[in-house]
């Protein structure tokens, strides 16, 4: 009991900190700025802690962290506002909130999808921050027990979830999570440097794709463009049932299903390297394995909400540990916040090794500052959730235009390239073919967020385990076989095992009516032929250069085989078979009043205009245009809603220093800021 | 001229002008003005750090108290940012730009990406840092100072990539005879060093700061054996102990003392250059080409005044290492020692990467 000899003054310590005043007050702050940047989807932590960079410098060390850890505990809170009522995944640990939030939003449940989720993320917070008090002291060699093939597991484990959310037709999903994880691929490889499916010529595409723009891409852009085809409120009927109290009681029956995902959560979140990205469908896929009536999953059901919730809250307390412990970030936020810390007061904390043994105190200010963060962040949120469900009542069609704006303003501060926007552009194609023809949109994008970590451990893995079985065979087999991956092995098949039993009854797109052969036909085509193409450009890396090109070869081929069979089947079976399912038949999206190409083409003229002038005086007339011919509305009503949405955007984005997409207007003429 | 007369040359005129600029009297004033200091990389690498370091410490000392916002450019290998540098003309002085050894390697190498060239800029403050080599254990225990007894050993060595700052490492126990097979593909040296830790990888290194954070404190828990420094410059531009590290020996000497190994000719001379690119002189802070020469006198009299700070030494020993930070000419100086490989080293890298990792630039 030596270790809590020493804990339990240094916990005492750190409360008597963390319960002043002023830290409070600077918490709080910090998590008013944080709830502000975190509704911008895409932004997210990282914008919010550059800018407090600056004034970091010799402050109180407890007055900067309260701040900094203010702002970082409440994004992922504050970007389910996002995901649940418009269905764009604000950050990667809000994705699988989507899935069963934002049906929950389309049904009027808005306010009680939205507390439920935010009681969870309370709950997970909590939990995370109580788990890691303990932990902290001996997570060490847990941490460190976690090498390559143990990595690599878990990540197999993750891409497993594909099982689960694969749809009606399995091998459907297995050839969206194969196309996924192809164009995860695509760019400079990590290991050799060599390009697949890029070039030299154009360097946006060496870099690869950015899971802000595929997230946007394959949720956002297809739920906006058929909402404002149907042209109507995102609430059927405009009307608002459950409200926040109900979502709390949600979460209180549900409780155990909460705290396994927050265990889930710290547990996966303490290892470094693998970060949020399979957090949530972790926890999601848990949640729909433990249900007992699957069938509402895909289509409001609250549980799916707070598996992933109660998860992604307390993974941030868990990402503590590889931060604190050994001073490696596990995301890009924390990296910052490491930077940061080391310009506090005289800087004499440095985070990393030593934090244990000479700063216990402040360790422990830091989780419980992270988790009193929690406790603010959700109750703000909550007592907002009724304000903002309104939102979900009012016409789309006023919507759409704003949402267009932040989507495109949130791609291209991924990479701040204009050709975020076309990336968007495409990819949202992609996504909105893939929900017409039920294709699971999920198994894509799991494909995606884990294509890296898999060819890289897998590769790592491999090259470190020859090594180990040149030296001897018992060498090889401890590293590769050791405890930890055999029970993630049978964690892994058990959970394929009833991820297939359970496939069918998840339908994530609703159900789907089938129609004739050709559309549904000509999309299978579309993909294998990518996936050909993809797979001769990665056999034409030269040998030497194996690690870039195995796993590109292995995922391109089962994938075209999947394609291939699903061809031979689409030949054989008739019309109407579940395998030809299209939205364009029957449904929402059949009946909708506007076409998808007219939608779709003010999307495509905003980015044509930005290219040509810039991405503020493009919005400007957008927004105008946009408003008056589609909307219908007023001169005033127009000139008002236009200048509301530029003023936000420039207030935002003047805060946070941002820049906008410039065009062939700015490159010919210097113009003052923002219409630079 | 040869290699090492021409760092000799350098670094005599690095010192010599970092000792003779006087602060100009500058009549440039950044009141109420914001100074973007752009920086290839995102957020969460040692460049950011380095920037976010200088910042408010610039701000201060520049006429006016001008804001100093760090923004961050990243991709394509930190090229993107680089290039877009080099098209920006000089506008109101407000504009800054930091590069560091992965933005130079790139640009020694003859990367198929590089549309920039270090000569049209103007370089306002360089500063440098130092590399620490270590083994496990149980190979420590065999290393006399010499890598005679190591020659038989398979090392495994976490890297970021062959063309990067790990090529002066990989090089380097290549000289010694030593076989290190590199697991590329990691994101930043904290991996590495996380798998060493686990005992995946065999043999690592870390840049000074990172050795100082993490590394001592594993040589004290007896898990590592600290095996060379990569050495300091001195006036004369001689490789000597790195004086963060005054007790570990540098790769000269063990190389010296390693049979096989030699401080002269075709290798050496490559390995050399490029050590000199990528650590002593790492990273550098830029002023647009066409910059008035007003402009860089204030920029260097601000630099010069945050070195001069009393408190710069103790707090900078921290963050950036005990390294010398140069400014205006001397920073200019630098810039030349840090982008002029002579052809041959060029060459021989080039070679090597191609035969030892089937790396090609093109």
């Amino acid at each position: 009991m030596e270790a809590f000899d020493v804990a339990l003054p240094a916990l005492g310590e750190a409360w008597a900190l963390i319960l002043q005043p002023v830290v409070l007050g600077y918490l709080f702050l910090g998590v008013v700025m944080g709830l502000a940047v975190g509704v911008f989807p895409g932004l997210g932590g990282i914008a919010g802690l550059s800018l407090l960079l600056p004034f970091m410098f010799g402050m109180d060390p407890i007055l900067g962290l309260a701040l900094m850890i203010g702002m970082v505990a409440v994004v992922p809170t504050s970007d389910t506002f996002a995901s649940v009522l418009m269905g764009i995944p604000g950050s990667s640990a809000s994705q699988a909130t989507v899935l069963d939030g934002f049906p929950m939003a389309k049904k009027g449940e808005a306010a009680r999808a939205l507390s439920a989720a935010f009681a969870s993320s309370l709950f997970g917070g909590l939990i995370g921050a109580s788990f890691l008090t303990v932990f902290i002291l001996v997570a060490r060699p847990i941490v460190l027990a976690f090498g390559l093939p143990e990595m690599l597991m878990i990540t197999i484990l993750g891409l497993s979830m594909v099982a689960v959310l694969a749809g009606r037709i399995p091998l459907k999903g297995l050839a969206a999570a194969g196309l996924g994880l192809m164009v995860g691929t695509i760019g400079e490889a990590d290991a050799g440097g060599s390009l697949r499916m890029a070039t030299y010529d154009i360097p946006y595409l060496t870099d690869g794709l950015k899971l802000v723009i595929v997230g946007l891409g394959v949720f956002a852009i297809p739920e906006i463009v058929s909402l404002l085809r149907q042209d109507r409120s995102i609430a059927k009927g405009s009307s608002l049932g459950a409200g926040w109290v109900e979502g709390i009681k949600d979460w209180f029956a549900n409780i155990w299903l909460s705290v396994r995902c927050s265990i889930i959560g710290v547990v996966v979140g303490i290892i470094p390297g693998l970060g949020g990205s399979v957090v949530d469908w972790i926890a999601y896929g848990h949640t729909v394995q433990t249900t007992k009536d699957k069938s509402n999953f895909g289509k409001g059901e609250v549980r799916g909400v707070i598996g992933p919730e109660s998860s992604n809250n307390a993974k941030e307390g868990g990402g503590l540990v590889p931060t604190l412990l050994f001073g490696i970030p596990g995301s890009g936020s924390m990296a910052i916040f490491i930077g940061a810390v080391a310009l506090l007061g005289s800087g004499d904390i440095e985070v990393g090794p030593g934090m244990l043994k000479s700063n216990l105190d402040i360790t422990y200010s830091i989780v419980w500052l992270l988790a009193l963060a929690n406790v603010l962040g959700t109750v703000l949120c909550i007592a907002a959730s009724g304000g903002i469900a309104k939102l979900t009542t009012i016409r789309f069609t006023y919507l759409a235009p704003f949402l267009f704006m932040l989507i495109s303003f949130a791609a291209f501060q991924s990479g701040q390239n204009f050709e975020d926007l076309l990336a968007l552009f495409a990819i949202g194609l992609i996504g909105i073919f893939l929900r017409r023809f039920d294709w699971s949109r999920p198994a894509f994008l799991i494909g995606f967020v884990l294509s890296n970590p898999v060819e890289k451990f897998t590769n790592q893995a491999f090259q470190i385990a020859s090594f180990r079985f040149r030296e001897s065979f018992e060498r090889g087999i401890d590293y590769v076989f050791s405890p930890i991956v055999i029970v993630l092995i049978i964690i892994t098949v058990v959970s394929v095992i009833l991820g297939i039993r359970q496939a069918k009854t998840i339908m994530a797109e609703g159900d789907v009516q089938s129609g004739s052969k050709r559309a549904p036909l000509v999309f299978l085509l579309v993909i294998a032929g990518y996936l050909l193409f993809a797979l001769v450009n990665a056999n034409m890396i030269p040998d030497y250069n194996m690690t870039d090109k195995v796993i590109p070869l292995v995922v391109g081929g089962l994938s075209l085989a999947c394609c291939s069979i699903l061809l031979i089947q689409m030949m054989r079976r008739p019309e109407g078979d579940v395998i030809f399912a299209d939205k364009e038949i029957a449904g929402e999206d059949a009946d909708a009043p506007y076409g998808l190409w007219p939608t779709l083409a003010w999307f495509a003229a905003l980015i044509t205009a930005t290219w040509f002038v810039g991405f503020i005086l493009a919005l400007v007339g957008f927004l105008i245009t946009f408003l008056r011919v589609r909307a219908g509305c007023g001169w005033v009503k127009t000139l008002a809603l236009t200048g509301a949405g530029i003023g936000f955007m420039c207030l935002m984005a003047g805060a946070l220093n941002r820049d906008f997409p410039p065009g062939l207007l700015q490159g010919a003429a210097d113009l003052p800021w923002p219409l630079k | 001229m040869t290699i090492s007369s021409f760092v000799r040359n350098a670094v005599c005129g690095l010192v010599a002008t970092t000792a003779l600029t006087a602060p100009a009297v500058a009549e440039v004033d950044f009141a109420g003005k914001t100074i973007e200091w752009v920086i290839p990389f995102s957020e969460t690498g040692g460049s950011a750090k380095w920037a976010n370091f200088f910042a408010p410490l610039l701000a201060d000392a520049l006429p006016g108290k001008p804001t100093v916002v760090v923004k961050f450019m990243p991709g394509a290998g930190s090229t993107k940012g680089a290039n877009w540098f080099q098209k920006q003309k000089y506008d109101d002085g407000t504009l800054l730009f930091g590069s560091s050894g992965s933005t130079q390697f790139p640009y020694l190498l003859g990367d198929p990406r590089v549309r920039y060239e270090y000569k049209d800029w103007n370089a306002v403050m360089a500063s440098g840092t130092g590399g620490v080599a270590y083994l496990n254990a149980d190979d420590g225990a065999k290393f006399d100072g010499t890598a005679n007894a190591l020659k038989d050993t398979n090392f495994i060595y976490g890297s970021q990539g062959a063309t990067r700052l790990d090529l002066v490492p990989l090089l380097a126990w290549q000289m010694l005879g030593m076989k290190v097979e590199p697991v590329f593909g990691i994101k930043g040296r904290g991996d590495g060093r996380l798998m060493f830790e686990r005992g995946e990888a065999t043999i690592d290194y870390q840049t000074s700061s990172g050795y100082l954070k993490g590394g001592v404190d594993l040589v004290e828990q007896g898990k590592a054996v600290p095996m060379m420094t990569w050495g300091a410059l001195d006036a004369d531009g001689n490789i000597v102990r790195d004086p963060t590290f005054p007790d570990i020996a540098t790769f000269k000497e063990v190389c010296e003392a390693t049979d096989g190994c030699e401080t002269s000719g075709e290798a050496w001379d490559a390995w050399k250059a490029f050590f000199v690119a990528g650590f002593p002189v790492q990273k550098l802070a830029f002023l647009p080409a066409g910059t008035p020469q007003d402009v860089i006198d204030t920029y260097t009299a601000a630099f010069e005044a945050v070195v001069a700070d009393a408190d710069f030494a103790k707090i900078s020993s921290k963050r950036v290492g005990k390294y010398p930070v140069f400014t205006g000419e001397g920073a200019q100086t630098a810039l030349g020692t840090a982008t002029n490989v002579p052809a041959e080293a060029k060459t021989y890298v080039l070679n090597w990467l191609k035969e030892a990792y089937g790396v090609e630039l093109k």
